[in-house]
């Protein structure tokens, strides 16, 4: 079947083929979606997935997009159907839909410097754009990925991040709120290594993901080190539901985030990002 | 070699301050350093200088029974170590351990509140550079109060 005539609706059968333990509660599944799954995601995008007699929750991407065949998510553990994904076992059958929405804005980006700010879980759906960069490195000025969580036992992807700190042309810096014992690193919100970082501010994207309130703090503290609110994106979640922008679920402010999103710009965002009620 | 006075105005907590002012926070400085391991302020003692660090990290920690000894923030080159010596009763409220080699610039905060008792332009000048630190740093306990890492995504 051709992959444009798939119903966008309709969840196509899928088997996990590899998993694996990321964090406390944090687990990558690998999928194999069967030849009939449309090959290719941008880094940013989500899939719908799900957990068969649960329900279906969006996922982002944390896989390689270079590696178009293989689709790769980290779900944590919170709800109902992400606990029942998490959990699934290799070999075991999944609901999928997608890829949806608007990726990170990296053909935008070529020429320029990228700092990548993550908070949490948020290192999975920025994963998919250092892969990118990487493997077009020569297009991109200076890379920094700032990455915050709450422990040094709950970061992430911890093996990838000391591989990529070893490479001379990507600066990692990470963060925790807080550690006892052997911890050398740094101890401090993910906003103060924004401070140090000593951007060029005129000619740096940024890309945030984490939860909101992070992104919130982070998108200030971006904007303080004087980096204009349009070279600045924010990947959004709210409920989203159809994934195509049709029932509305996912409405903040005048944007449907599963359509128009999941990654914004700021500036479209900073306003109503103020509003209390969304 | 670099004077004092050249260390001082190379630290962006001085960054743009002027001659009469650098030379006053001068007089009051001295270069100091600390192995590894080494204490540079103790909680409850007198909070007789603060610190412009220039190389290797801080940890800040409370110690507490049952709970061990916590590190809430690391401080690096560029940064201030040190503000209670602004307020009564001068005493520090953590710990603060050299976790690298420190190089650092002590001012002597007796020396420099005397200053700015005599010249309260000089203290004035002081307040604007530490009130935006010790604003980051509500802020920074804020959002770890807040434990944002912890929902969503």
């Amino acid at each position: 079947m051709d992959a444009s005539t798939i119903d966008p609706m309709r969840p196509r059968l899928a088997r996990v083929r590899s998993r694996r333990r990321d964090g406390p509660q944090v687990w990558t599944l690998e999928i194999d979606a069967g030849p009939e799954a449309r090959s290719g995601f941008s880094a940013g995008q989500f899939n719908m997935l799900s957990a068969l007699g649960v329900g279906e929750v969006p996922i982002s991407f944390s896989g390689d997009p270079t590696e178009p065949r293989r689709i790769v998510h980290t779900i944590r553990a919170v709800g109902a159907v992400s606990t029942a994904l998490a959990h699934l076992g290799v070999g075991a059958t999944l609901g999928i839909r997608g890829p949806f929405g608007v990726g990170w804005p990296l053909a935008e980006a070529v020429g320029q410097d990228v700092v990548l700010v993550a908070g949490g879980l948020g290192l999975a759906p920025l994963r998919p754009a250092v892969y990118h960069l990487l493997a077009q490195r020569s297009r991109y000025g200076q890379i920094t990925l700032l990455y915050g969580t709450r422990s040094p036992a709950e970061i992430l992807f911890r093996r990838e991040l000391n591989a990529w700190r070893r490479r001379a042309d990507l600066s990692v810096e990470v963060t925790v709120d807080h550690a006892l014992g052997a911890w050398d690193g740094h101890i401090g919100v993910v906003t103060a290594l924004i401070e140090r970082a000593h951007l060029a501010a005129r000619h740096t994207t940024a890309l945030v993901c984490g939860p909101e309130i992070m992104m919130r703090f982070a998108a200030e503290a971006l904007a303080a080190a004087l980096i204009p609110s349009e070279s600045i994106y924010l990947s959004m979640e709210r409920n989203m539901q159809c994934g195509v922008g049709l029932c509305g679920h996912c409405q903040f402010g005048g944007l449907l985030l599963c359509r128009d999103g999941p990654v914004i710009r700021y500036d479209r965002l900073r306003e109503t990002l103020r509003v209390r009620e969304l | 070699m670099e004077t004092i006075e050249q260390i001082i105005s190379s630290h962006p907590l001085f960054a743009g301050i002027e001659p009469a002012y650098l030379h006053l926070i001068g007089g009051c400085a001295r270069n100091v350093h600390y192995d590894p391991g080494r204490y540079l302020l103790q909680h409850g003692a007198p909070a007789g200088e603060f610190f412009l660090l220039r190389h290797g990290r801080v940890a800040l920690e409370l110690t507490g029974p049952g709970r061990g000894t916590v590190t809430f923030q690391t401080l690096g080159p560029g940064e201030l170590l040190g503000v209670s010596w602004l307020i009564p009763p001068y005493r520090w409220t953590y710990d603060a351990k050299a976790i690298e080699l420190v190089r650092a610039v002590s001012i002597d905060a007796a020396c420099l509140r005397e200053k700015s008792e005599a010249d309260h332009h000089l203290g004035y000048e002081l307040m604007k550079r530490f009130m935006p630190v010790l604003v980051q740093r509500l802020q920074a306990a804020r959002l770890q109060l807040l434990d944002v890492y912890g929902a969503g995504r």
